[in-house]
């Protein structure tokens, strides 16, 4: 990031939020920069029997195991390729007072933006068809649209996450 | 004094609840006419520091309540009063009464107030009870009035004489008298003779010493209690007579350290205080001893009670600091033999040789201090073995029965979890031995048995596990009618063929149970599937061993610690997993002869003649084509879940290592057949299977085998 943009950045600090944009196949996504813990390429992970596809396995974070999602499978993409670009972003949440920390696994990262409340547009209904559990909103970015992805409610699916008294039951 | 006292309340408890165990322990090894000195000192002692803490902190109740028991402990201690069972059963009674005042107090709970007034009630007229012992009679006739009569109204004196003589030191301690005195002033009319004779020549003078006392004469309505508030914190340290002005007759005694916080009953009951006096400097050394005892002891709060903090031996700590030490000295040398090498650019044999060194020095390093951060978490199992023998002498009263219980090897060092969480079933599993097991004292005699059964609880170290035993000399159990029972509940059928081992095992069954009566003792809604459940919850396994007519022995394996576990890593497919160690029984390389068929799918093999079912680990898992993989390829490693052996099949054996267990829950969720992960010295994760639920993975598979297609 050039220093200029940096600058401007922290100009919009009070009045917007920042996010951090990536790309899976044609599409633009995202998510909030405070929910970014570190960028990672990729890396094979441990895979975890009897789980959904999109659920690639536990990675090894300095010693803690995370859980890693394909979010291109995860949004319905076919056959995504894994290549030098890559990444996998890890992302936080916190729940019920515990920070959790999850892997997502993206085409590539593109870039930081900008967008004001007042920027983001809601998500039309698609009916069926598509799947915008974790889409919280829209923005326009030069014509761009990008689909900005609700970590909290994503950590917090079921895929990801049992509530401690569900845990009991089984 | 504004200080927070709640900060220390935590520590009062934990103190409280050791001291509980303390006197309820002491109470069970009094034998009736017992004049062990020790024992009953060591009970006083609990519950003067009981007293003396609830005092401090106001609860008010518990210290009444705790006065009331250490007054008859007292007359014990003197031997003015005979311990019999009649009184030791009042005196454990008002233990456990003490105890829920205590877990009342600590939830911020209201006692339950009729509860305390009945035990309360129960010592006080135990204490109108004259001891039976020949020495009561001489008891001094105003020892006897304090004891018998409720403290009546005393007339207030119209003020207080007092002999205030701070000891040299009490500057030190950073307190001084002056403010004392100026609070003394507040509460009434204050007049003072300093008495200056102790005062050395100059040359002599320390200055930091305190070398005043004074004689000082309060006229005043404030109470005794409200004197003895003055000088709380100064009471160790300084000699003090308080005597009525108005009572002229009474002696006045030097008290050497009468005015404790908790004496606030105390005070209106005089004559205790003047015999504890005579003990004076004595007693308070030993109270010094037995908290320092206590704080060896290093433990808290016992077994029953979750405690949230450990209290670790300070040599403990100082070990792990000095590791901590070494480790950094080996750091710096290998950084510095790296800076070397990057400006020499070269490397030599030699420094690959230093290099070698270094890291051998670090990996001791790292396992010294592995092995010292496992040892802070560990705690003799005494902590859980010593409500045994209460529990056992309440119930063999209770089921007229005569039990003798023997522990051993109550010093094995279990983890805190450990500690935790294997109470509860070993209570069970003790109840059930005494219920069950241990036949009724007439039976014994009849079948040629010594009247009084014998209970053992033995716990050992076996290999990197700890072994716990609970063997009675009891009737054993009966294989036809736990057969009889599965049968009639459709546990199994009549033509399954069973080894007396897995007749045994029924009882883990949920919903089993041969109890003809559900008693008070047991029955009471944890079965014994709640049992192995927690010890495998624990990574343990339970067995049992039992002969019709001569007893059953119980046998828990735990591991010795939560974190680290001992385990196997195994290929199957392209991942790697981990059996825990303590689950296998061998690894084989199957022949084709070896195998059957049953029903076309199931493959079971004979090993020792004896049936065992095999677990595709492709299948549960769902990788690989297991249909390619012929069992002859790969290896079977027998492992024991549940009770049964099962054979599981895998591509390879990979090596043996300790592994550290990673949750999997922090932030992902439990995932069936898998206790956790861990990362292997690649860095790559690897799975740890857990047996039930690879059996349960297995059952789930074969009831629907679309899910597999």
């Amino acid at each position: 990031m050039s220093e200029s943009n940096e600058v401007d950045s922290l100009t919009h600090l009070s009045s917007s939020d920042q996010y951090l944009t990536f790309g899976i196949g044609h599409e633009d996504y995202g998510l909030r920069i405070l929910s970014v813990q570190e960028i990672r390429g990729w890396e094979p992970v441990a895979r975890i029997p009897n789980t959904p596809r999109y659920i690639m396995g536990v990675l090894n974070l300095r010693g803690t195991a995370v859980p890693v999602v394909d979010l291109r499978l995860r949004m319905g993409m076919p056959e995504p390729k894994y290549d030098s670009t890559t990444v996998v972003i890890i992302i936080r949440s916190v729940i019920e007072g515990e920070q959790r920390i999850a892997g997502i696994v993206v085409d590539d990262v593109s870039d930081v933006m900008n967008a004001g409340s007042d920027e983001i547009r809601k998500t039309p209904d698609f009916g069926n068809r598509v799947d915008v559990e974790f889409i919280s909103g829209l923005v326009d970015v030069g014509g761009k649209m990008v689909m900005l992805l609700d970590v909290d409610s994503f950590m917090r699916h079921p895929d990801l996450y049992q509530p401690e008294s569900e845990a009991v039951n089984q | 004094m504004s200080i927070d006292m709640a900060q220390f309340h935590q520590v009062f408890f934990e103190e409280s609840f050791e001291g509980l165990e303390v006197m309820e322990s002491g109470l069970m090894d009094l034998e009736p006419g017992d004049v062990d000195d020790e024992v009953i000192n060591s009970i006083f002692r609990a519950a003067h520091s009981i007293k003396g803490g609830s005092g401090t902190f106001g609860f008010k109740s518990i210290s009444d309540f705790t006065h009331v028991m250490e007054t008859l402990l007292d007359e014990v201690r003197d031997g003015k009063r005979e311990i019999t069972t009649h009184n030791a059963d009042i005196l454990l009674r008002s233990v456990d009464c003490l105890r829920e005042m205590l877990e009342a107090a600590q939830n911020d709970e209201e006692a339950d107030a009729d509860r305390v007034a009945e035990h309360q009630g129960e010592l006080e007229q135990e204490l109108k009870n004259p001891g039976s012992s020949a020495s009561a009679a001489a008891k001094p006739e105003t020892q006897a009035a304090a004891n018998h009569q409720p403290p009546a109204p005393l007339t207030l004196p119209a003020g207080w004489k007092i002999h205030f003589a701070p000891h040299p030191n009490l500057f030190q301690t950073a307190n001084d008298p002056l403010p004392l005195i100026r609070e003394l002033r507040e509460l009434g009319e204050l007049t003072l003779t300093s008495q200056l004779e102790s005062v050395p020549d100059f040359a002599a003078l320390e200055p930091e010493d305190c070398y005043l006392s004074w004689d000082m004469e309060l006229h005043t309505s404030a109470s005794r209690e409200q004197l003895n508030e003055v000088f709380a914190w100064v009471e160790d340290i300084c000699e003090l007579e308080i005597t009525p002005l108005a009572a002229p007759e009474t002696v006045a005694v030097p008290v050497d350290e009468p005015v404790s916080p908790a004496s606030s009953s105390e005070s209106t009951l005089p004559i205790p205080q003047r015999r504890e006096t005579d003990r004076g400097a004595k007693a308070q050394n030993r109270r010094a001893t037995e908290r320092r005892k206590n704080e060896r002891r290093g433990g808290s709060g016992g077994g029953a009670q979750a405690a949230t903090s450990i209290r670790v031996e300070t040599g403990k700590i100082d070990a792990l600091i000095n590791m901590v030490g070494e480790l950094v000295i080996t750091q710096s040398m290998l950084g510095l033999l790296g800076e070397l090498i990057e400006d020499k650019q070269t490397v030599t044999a030699q420094d690959i040789e230093k290099l070698r060194d270094g890291l051998m020095q670090l990996e001791r390093n790292t396992r010294e201090l592995q092995e010292n951060v496992m040892q802070v978490r560990m705690m003799p199992i005494s902590f859980t073995f010593s409500r045994f023998p209460r529990l056992v002498r309440d119930l063999s009263g209770k089921l007229g029965k005569k039990i003798d219980l023997k522990l051993s090897g109550e010093t094995t060092e279990v983890d805190k979890t450990v500690i935790e969480k294997i109470g509860d079933p070993l209570v069970h599993l003790v109840r059930n031995s005494l219920d069950h097991g241990i036949e009724e004292p007439d039976v014994r005699v009849a079948a040629g048995k010594p009247e009084t059964g014998t209970i053992e609880l033995n716990a050992y170290h076996q290999g990197g596990n700890i072994v716990i035993e609970i063997k009675d000399d009891g009737g054993g159990m009966n294989r036809d009618v736990l057969l009889g029972k599965a049968i009639e509940k459709g546990l199994v059928s009549e033509q399954d063929e069973l080894s007396d081992k897995q007749v045994y095992e029924l009882i883990f069954m949920p919903g089993f149970s041969t109890a003809a009566v559900v008693s008070d003792v047991s029955g009471r809604g944890v079965g014994m599937d709640v049992v192995r459940r927690n010890i495998q919850e624990l990574g343990g396994g339970i067995e049992i061993d039992s002969e019709l007519g001569s007893g059953t022995t119980i046998t828990i394996r735990l591991p010795l610690t939560l974190a680290i576990l001992d385990g196997q890593t195994v290929k199957v497919g392209d991942e790697n997993y981990i059996i825990p160690i303590i689950s296998i029984i061998e690894s084989i390389q199957v022949k084709p002869e070896m195998i059957n068929r049953v029903g076309g799918q199931g493959e079971t093999f004979k090993l020792r003649d004896e049936y065992i079912p095999i677990i595709k680990l492709h299948d549960v898992f769902g990788i690989g084509q297991p249909s390619q993989n012929s069992l002859e390829d790969g290896l079977l490693v027998v492992v024991e879940a549940e009770g049964q052996h099962v054979g599981l099949f895998v591509d390879e054996l990979l090596g043996q290592q300790q592994v550290v267990i990673k949750s999997l829950e922090s932030h992902y969720k439990k995932i069936e057949g898998f206790s956790g992960a861990t990362i292997l010295g690649d860095g790559t994760v690897a799975l740890i299977m857990d047996m039930p639920g690879i059996l349960k993975l297995n059952r789930q598979l074969t009831s629907e085998p679309a899910k597999v297609a």
